[in-house]
């Protein structure tokens, strides 16, 4: 099982539309997509209308590409949700949601290890930040 | 100088709260050390050989007399009583206990100052040309600059978990003392048919595949500087190799893609990040350039300094190695040397960083540098004021007359405290300054810049040096590699390895050997190191070097 974190804290996942991988995308009519985290966004771009949920997978959490491929995504106009999903700790909770995440998908050993008040402590990420700042 | 404003203050604040409450945890065993130290590398701290070392910021090498006092607080109080001045304008702390940590946080940010970003896989310590806002050359002050680019780096939430390490340097002069050139990227303020923007340098890079950056683009308006930066990093955080950590740098990803492919990439993803920047950034910049306005310079004669010159062979001695050429006529830039014949190069005790203060208090603008060389800099001195400077400087032992010569090295901290280290550096830096002071000979030698570093990671520059020293382990036992030619500068280029290895023993007198060489082919006395290098090539080094094998590698 898995649990979906947000700014509110823990909750179970409400997404009932099922996964296809890019490959699979084209032949069938999917929501939802799964993104490794070496995947090109530019790929996705024609399709991104149709998709209500992209995932971006964290294989590890000293791999940082999740965040710019979230980034770009919402540089393209995706207006769906988007989920960071695998290994991704709470203190990097802010920058995900920063870079245009709306939440985390993590498994319930890492929820376990990292309950849920250590990521409610970083719930409050439009504080302090040096981009909002900057960009306007 | 740049003062914090609440919004900067509010955030180191947040963070070193932050950062108190992960020292708890991990100290009560909540947090193991796998676990704590992603948190302890984005607060500078690192642990070392012997202990936890803390690297402290000093954004763009600037800082005021009050911060000085600080480290020096600081040091006395969670330390042995001194501090090293690193290569990246950082200061480090061998010994702090990890309990302290958080309260020498806070001392920083009293000060305006703190460690963030030093360490791990992101954006570092901005760092700028140490001489800024005081050169005779410059085209404007690289400070404003850097210090956006500090803003735009901090905490950027994409540029957290890079690939590896991400350097920046920035100048504002054509001669490059920041040596932007062997950075990730580099910026070089310049001016074009009177607009002035900048051309940026990337993928350069020491360790243990050195490399001479390349021009992504010749001149830059300076409105496009955060998009076109954010855009590189982010074209790199995609591309970059993570799959083996010496393969990871910008540099490889631009020697495997050629500059030609990466630009495309970068300009196409500029394109798209140009309109998330409304041009906020621009009325920031101006905000920030207001607080690096030119000190109120003193008129008054200078006859004092003239006259010191004439009466007292020493000082005359100090001040021609010692003083550069400011920008205002009666005024100089003061270079202390941290590179006293024997001492480690870049260590100040507790007391000589409050002298240092001190008289940037009473005769500097209350202004300091720390320069990648490792030196501390007084960028702004009335040259009425030189003679008590002088006197000031030899009672805290700082006087040494060797800025820019043989002695004047930089090292790594090698095997005597850096746990990456195949060998030492700090004593081979000890032993050649005190050969050649016994030998009386620097100033004969003139301008010579050696770097030592203890491993390949290259820490030491030592492949821009103009003699480069690498400390490996063979077999149990230091080995050191010569190399020549090497050069930090606007004329950037990696230097040559000269032949096989020298052990430890051998290794003072094989230097001698190349100086020796030098004296005796340079041209004339005018003639630098590099230049005769240049001129006459590896050849007659390699044979004063190398005696035995004359025959078979002629
Ligand atoms: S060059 Fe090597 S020994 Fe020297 S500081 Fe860097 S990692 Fe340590």
């Amino acid at each position: 099982m898995t649990v979906i974190v947000t700014d509110s804290g823990f909750a179970a996942d409400d997404w009932n539309g099922g996964f296809c991988t890019l490959d699979s995308l084209p032949a069938n009519d999917c929501a939802g997509v799964d993104l490794p985290s070496d995947a090109e966004p530019e790929d996705l771009r024609a399709r991104l209308d149709g998709l209500s949920l992209i995932r971006v997978d964290f294989p590890s959490f000293a791999d940082g590409r999740g965040f710019s491929i979230a980034a770009e995504l919402r540089r393209m106009g995706y207006k769906g949700r988007l989920r960071a999903k695998g290994h991704v700790i709470s203190d990097q909770y802010a920058m995900a949601r920063r870079v245009g995440f709306d939440e985390v998908e993590i498994d319930d050993a890492l929820a376990a290890r990292q309950p849920e008040a250590e990521w409610l402590f970083r719930a409050n990420w439009t504080k302090h930040d040096y981009q909002a700042r900057l960009r306007g | 100088m740049y003062q914090y404003n609440d919004f900067d203050a509010a955030f180191v604040a947040e963070r070193n709260a932050q950062f108190r409450a992960q020292v708890e945890r991990r100290i009560s065993g909540a947090l193991t050390e796998d676990e704590f130290k992603p948190l302890r590398l984005m607060n500078g701290l690192y642990l070392q050989l012997h202990a936890y070392m803390l690297r402290v910021a000093i954004p763009y090498g600037t800082l005021n007399g009050a911060q000085m006092r600080q480290l020096a607080m600081i040091a006395e109080t969670f330390d042995k009583g001194y501090g090293h001045f690193t290569t990246r304008q950082n200061i480090q702390y061998n010994w702090p206990k990890l309990k302290d940590v958080p309260d020498i946080l806070d001392r920083l940010a009293e000060v305006e100052m703190h460690a963030l970003q030093t360490s791990g896989n992101t954006i570092r310590n901005v760092t700028a040309d140490h001489f800024a806002g005081a050169a005779a050359d410059e085209v404007e002050d690289p400070r404003p600059t850097a210090e956006l680019l500090r803003q735009w780096s901090t905490d950027h939430p994409e540029f957290q978990f890079l690939p590896r390490k991400f350097k920046l340097a920035v100048t504002g002069s054509a001669a490059d003392r920041a040596v932007i050139r062997a950075h990730d990227i580099g910026i070089q303020i310049v001016e074009k048919d009177g607009e002035i923007g900048y051309k940026i340098i990337v993928g350069g890079g020491l360790g243990r595949t050195p490399m001479i950056g390349k021009t992504l683009a010749e001149f830059l308006p300076k409105a496009d500087l955060l998009p076109f930066v954010e855009a590189t990093v982010n074209v790199w955080n995609r591309l970059g190799r993570r799959d083996n950590k010496y393969k990871s740098r910008i540099k490889i990803t631009v020697h495997e893609h050629g500059i030609d492919d990466i630009r495309a990439r970068v300009l196409t993803r500029f394109e798209q990040i140009k309109p998330t920047f409304k041009g906020v950034d621009r009325d920031l910049f101006a905000q920030i350039q207001q607080n690096f306005d030119a000190p109120a310079y003193r008129n008054a004669p200078v006859d004092a300094h003239t006259a010191m010159r004439l009466a007292n062979p020493a000082y005359a001695s100090w001040s021609d190695t010692n003083i550069t050429a400011h920008k205002n006529d009666s005024y100089a830039i003061v270079s202390i040397s941290l590179k006293k014949h024997g001492a480690t190069p870049g260590d100040a005790s507790a007391d000589q960083m409050r002298v240092m203060a001190e008289l940037a208090e009473t005769y500097g603008h209350d202004e300091l540098r720390i320069s990648h060389e490792q030196n501390v800099i007084l960028p702004h001195v009335h040259q009425s004021d030189l003679p008590a400077i002088y006197a000031a400087l030899r009672e805290a032992d700082l006087a040494t007359a060797n800025i820019g010569l043989i002695s004047d090295i930089i090292a790594c901290p090698g095997m005597d405290y850096c746990a990456l280290a195949t060998a030492r550096s700090i004593p081979v830096a000890q032993e050649i300054a005190e050969r050649f002071d016994e030998l009386k000979l620097e100033h004969e030698i003139g301008a010579l810049k050696i770097k030592i570093s203890g491993c390949i990671n290259a820490c030491g520059h030592h492949h821009v040096g103009h003699i480069g020293i690498l400390g490996l382990d063979r077999a149990g036992v230091e080995n050191y590699q010569i190399t020549l030619g090497g050069d930090g500068s606007e004329d950037a280029a990696i230097g040559e390895r000269a032949g096989p290895g020298f052990s430890a023993e051998a290794l003072v007198p094989a230097i001698e050997r190349i100086i020796e060489t030098y004296l005796d082919v340079r041209s004339e006395k005018a003639e630098t190191f590099l230049q005769t290098y240049r001129r006459v090539g590896m050849g007659p080094f390699k044979a004063a070097l190398y005696p035995d094998s004359k025959a078979s590698a002629a």
